[in-house]
């Protein structure tokens, strides 16, 4: 065990592995994340506390992951490097590894011009792939960047994500292996809707090796109508809806989408189970939080196991 | 070449409507490439605020001149002689230029006319795209003549983001994707392995994050 990760103990020992996604609030106000948070609670291996999502300004991943570690969850601490340099970056890894979170999902980040601050400076100093060495760097070397010792040295079970529908599409295996190289230990992917497009990306990773040395856990996220649907596709950076899930969404009466969302959800699990590298799923219900449960049930993924 | 645009004559007024006699300096060389602050431009930007302050019942002195380049004393001082009887000059350089200015007339107001956006190239009449950021260290050789600190939104050094899409960046799909065009580029010419490579953190201390960069050089001094 490189780490006292909870989520490293799961996928260790082989077992099917649950995450999912907490969103801190726009504001202080830690009720919100323990009202989110109980929906979760011993349902999941591991909570995603996402950082700024989508470059909206929220409460902060670190202290969201500390209240929600307070309250009995296991954070997965995102960080991306769109908003802090790499000395601020550093200094929040010393300080989330001294508040008890063992595990970080290193992103680039949502470009600044998607949210509410849009006039911001984008930072950008590293990218994903090198807080990926530099956390691994600090836990196996027990060095900062450029070299310098550190005493008790943040020992995180390190994340990355992958999207396997962006382009170029040659590109993206080989930038899943230089995740890996960097120093990757599991990987979550962007919201699978495309299984066969995702079952490709899977068996050329697999053909590289690459599913030997990370754990993939695959993307999930319920639709919650056909408006969200048809949002996701045309807005939100490097999503892929098939027109048929769309006119399935359709298909059905508006009160009656909903059910059909989690229906395509829990029918994506089953066939993401199958895929020979997939180690877990990782669930982002976006603002729906309170379904998780009935998703994980339905899937038969609601005993989690016990560390 | 720095390229550049005109700013709206509102705040151009704004900035020299306590004057009463202007002088307008416009640049021969990048500006007028990119047809912002050229000769041309100079005379049209003149006239623009005569009628300007025609309209309001002004008639404030407005002299034009351009220099063929406004970031060189040797050029700059071409205007010496119009400088005196001024109250202030209105600069068509970029934000060198103006500088510039400033530094050689000492004791006289200098005003940008322009607003200063970019090292580019002429893709097209009518088009300037952005290709450098002058980080100091330059990179190009590793990414197939593409640059990933200036053509790549987020600057990575790795590889494209997620949101890379049909060629486009997800910022705007005006916007062309720089990872896209490296990959391609790299791929034509057989080079895809120098993207394999893991690329450390960039040292931006060359770049303007060192500070204001400075060249001093024994063997060009006069
Ligand atoms: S690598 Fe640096 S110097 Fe070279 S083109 Fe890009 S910004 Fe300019
Ligand atoms: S879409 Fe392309 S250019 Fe835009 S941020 Fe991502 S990699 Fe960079």
């Amino acid at each position: 065990m490189k780490t006292e990760s909870r989520l490293e103990k799961v996928l260790a020992s082989g077992q099917f592995a649950v995450t999912a996604e907490c969103g801190p609030p726009k504001g202080s106000d830690a009720n919100v994340l323990h009202e989110k948070g109980k929906h979760l609670l011993n349902r999941v291996d591991a909570v995603n506390v996402t950082d700024n999502q989508t470059a909206i300004v929220r409460m902060s991943s670190v202290a969201a992951s500390t209240i929600l570690k307070g309250l009995g969850h296991e954070p997965i601490l995102q960080m991306v490097t769109r908003d802090r340099n790499r000395i601020a970056l550093q200094s929040d890894l010393f300080g989330a590894y001294a508040l008890g979170i063992r595990n970080v999902l290193c992103l680039t980040g949502d470009h600044h011009s998607f949210g509410n601050q849009k006039q911001a400076v984008g930072v950008f100093d590293l990218d994903s792939i090198q807080l990926l060495r530099t956390v691994r760097d600090m836990r196996d070397d027990g060095k900062i960047i450029g070299g310098e010792d550190i005493q008790v040295p943040p020992k995180m079970f390190i994340g990355a994500a992958e999207n396997p529908f962006a382009d170029p599409v040659s590109w993206r295996v080989v930038r899943l292996a230089k995740k890996v190289a960097a120093g990757a230990d599991f990987i979550q992917t962007q919201c699978i809707f495309n299984v066969d497009r995702f079952a490709e990306f899977m068996k050329q990773a697999h053909d590289m090796g690459l599913t030997e040395k990370v754990y993939v856990l695959a993307g999930i996220t319920p639709l919650k109508g056909v408006a969200m649907a048809k949002y996701m596709a045309n807005k939100v950076a490097g999503m892929e809806i098939p027109d048929e899930l769309i006119n399935r969404m359709a298909g059905v009466p508006k009160e009656k989408q909903a059910d059909e969302g989690i229906k395509i959800a829990v029918e994506t699990i089953q066939m993401v189970r199958e895929i020979p590298g997939v180690a877990g799923i990782h669930l982002m219900a976006i603002e729906w939080e309170h379904k998780v449960p009935e998703i994980l049930e339905a899937a038969g993924l609601d005993k989690r196991p016990a560390i | 070449m720095i390229v550049a645009e005109l700013k709206e004559i509102r705040e151009i007024r704004n900035l020299i409507d306590r004057y009463a006699k202007i002088l307008v300096v416009g640049c021969d060389s990048c500006v007028a490439e990119c047809a912002a602050g050229g000769h041309r431009e100079t005379m049209l930007l003149a006239a623009a605020l005569k009628l300007s302050y025609k309209n309001d019942n002004l008639n404030p002195v407005i002299t034009e001149a351009c220099l063929d380049r406004q970031c060189v004393d040797d050029f700059i001082e071409g205007i010496a002689h119009q400088v005196p009887e001024h109250d202030a000059i209105l600069s068509l350089g970029c934000g060198a230029g103006v500088q510039a200015l400033a530094r050689v007339y000492a004791d006289k107001p200098i005003l940008p006319a322009l607003n200063t956006l970019f090292i580019g190239e002429t893709e097209m009449r009518g088009i300037w795209q952005e290709n450098c950021l002058g980080c100091g260290q330059c990179k190009l050789g590793h990414f197939g003549a593409v640059c990933p600190v200036t053509r790549c939104s987020k600057k990575l050094m790795n590889g494209p983001c997620g949101g890379s899409k049909g060629g486009k960046c997800e910022v705007n799909p005006e916007i062309r994707c720089g990872w896209d065009m490296i990959v391609r580029r790299l791929d034509a010419l057989g080079e895809l392995d120098r993207l394999s490579e893991y690329v450390p953190p960039v040292d931006w201390s060359t770049s303007h994050s060192g500070g204001p960069r400075l060249i001093v050089r024994e063997d060009q001094k006069p």
